[in-house]
């Protein structure tokens, strides 16, 4: 991701903003500009609590290469990790990390929550990305 | 005025390597190592953890402990040895991360050990002086220690964090004081992964003449001596250091022990006595006083008397207290260790 990428993902990666519905109450995240359910354009920022349940998920051994030829340091040293997909309590859905915890130990249905933690680490020049992944509860 | 914690909040990784772990590789005597050290095991942050991430852990904590309206902080210091950044504040992702700002002022703070206490000292100056109202004041660190070298079984992660201000204090700072000198016993030169040390050089004229002094002046100025006070808090690099320290100012081992902490998890360098505050808070009953002294290389000491409030009941449960991070861990052996903390490169 560019440095301008990052930087206008900060409320969404850092705290969990994402978007609601001023007319359905239909709550997103990522945030969208317009609502699915009912067409209203009128969606305002909304902070999700970082509390939810694993959906389903996927254990990453091998990391992607960088196409800008960059050794990634995260999440590149991290393998094995685990990628889930995460209901939160609130409703929307989300794919994140689910860390400090072995692969074994992540079953369906468990209960997590969000911490902040290193997204991606480039080299040790490049600007550090964070924000949330989760833990088992 | 009276001037004080507002809120605390702490945090230390999950992750531990046992003393023995570590002195197996390099052929040492794990018994004599511990005995010598006083240290059994010590935390090691996840591999996507870093400085930034821990003052954010511990700033949660504190917020969620407090009321204090995020807006409302004026001032946000961290002092550390590792800020991820060698250009780029820590305070700017961190006051991003609890949504406090635009309208706040920042430095990244740097003093070995010391920095975290500092930024308390700073804080306390600008709450005073009516320039802020709230302070985030915090000291953070994932130390290095060279591998094969002594600082390797002490070098530790973790944090704590105080908001310091004058409305609902939990704990009122008395007084504070510093003593510092041109004392080279532990450094880092520009651009170095791992910092050198004096050896022995780093406990009579560093470590004990700086604790021993600023906590002497303390009480001469206050007119205290060390049964007026319920708990005492001294900087940690290892677990004899301030145990000789304590004994030689004359207090007791139930004084220094619940904010005691490098035995189970090592020496967090600038969270060292600011977690050992931040345990000894989780405890301490209103009226109950504590003196904390902590000790950076190079070297310097901050002094601190404190006297808890009756708010402290109130507050102190809404967050779990440090001992539930230091319960909760997951060990780890030296090859995995040695990825976490870098010792190989990738590709
Ligand atoms: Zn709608």
């Amino acid at each position: 991701m560019t440095v301008p990428r990052i930087w206008r993902k900060i409320p969404q990666y850092y705290n969990l903003i994402g978007k609601k519905c001023q007319k359905c109450n239909s709550l997103y995240f990522p945030p969208r500009d317009v609502c699915t359910h009912c067409g209203e354009i009128n969606l305002q920022n909304y902070k999700l609590e970082g509390n939810g349940e694993i959906i389903t998920f996927t254990v990453i051994r091998t990391p992607m290469p960088d196409p800008e030829g960059e050794i990634i340091d995260i999440p590149g040293r991290q393998i094995p990790y685990i990628i889930a997909i995460i209901k939160l309590d609130q409703g929307p859905c989300l794919t994140s990390e689910i860390v400090d915890c072995s692969p074994g130990e992540v079953k369906i249905g468990k209960k997590v929550k969000s911490v902040f933690r290193k997204i991606v680490e480039k080299g040790p020049r490049g600007v550090i990305q964070y924000g949330c992944k989760f833990k088992l509860i | 005025m009276t001037v004080g914690i507002v809120s605390w909040g702490a945090y230390v990784p999950v992750y531990r390597i046992k003393v023995e772990e570590i002195a197996k590789i390099w052929g040492a005597d794990p018994a004599a190592i511990e005995a010598g050290l006083g240290i059994k095991e010590k935390s090691v942050p996840a591999i996507d953890e870093d400085s930034v991430t821990i003052a954010v852990e511990a700033s949660r904590n504190a917020m969620k402990r407090s009321s204090v309206d995020p807006m409302e902080i004026g001032a946000v210091y961290f002092g550390s040895e590792s800020h991820p950044y060698a250009v780029k504040p820590t305070g700017t992702i961190v006051a991003e991360a609890i949504q406090a700002g635009p309208n706040y002022t920042t430095v990244d703070m740097e003093f070995a050990c010391k920095a975290g206490t500092a930024a308390i000292q700073i804080c306390m100056g600008l709450v005073k002086s009516g320039m802020i109202n709230y302070g985030l004041a915090g000291g953070v660190d994932t130390a290095q220690g060279a591998p094969g070298d002594a600082l390797e079984y002490s070098a530790a992660a973790g944090g704590a964090v105080f908001i310091i201000g004058k409305k609902n204090i939990v704990a009122k700072i008395n007084h504070t004081l510093s003593f510092t000198s041109d004392t080279p016993d532990f450094w880092r030169r520009e651009h170095q992964h791992y910092p050198s040390h004096g050896g022995g050089f780093t406990g009579e004229p560093a470590y004990f003449n700086h604790i021993i002094s600023a906590t002497k002046r303390m009480m001469k100025i206050l007119g205290t001596s060390p049964k007026d006070y319920d708990f005492a808090v001294f900087h940690q690099p290892n677990g004899k250091f301030p145990s000789r320290a304590s004994k030689k100012l004359g207090f007791t081992e139930e004084q220094i022990k619940p904010g005691f902490l490098v035995d189970k998890i090592g020496n967090t360098y600038s969270g060292s006595s600011m977690l050992g505050l931040a345990a000894v808070l989780d405890i301490a009953k209103p009226a109950q006083r504590v003196l904390v002294t902590s000790y950076g290389s190079g070297a310097g000491s901050d002094c601190f008397d404190i006297t808890i409030t009756d708010n402290i009941n109130e507050i102190r449960k809404k967050v779990p207290p440090v001992n539930d991070y230091i319960k909760d861990k997951k060990y780890l052996d030296y090859a995995e260790y040695s990825k976490f903390t870098k010792h190989y490169l990738l590709h």
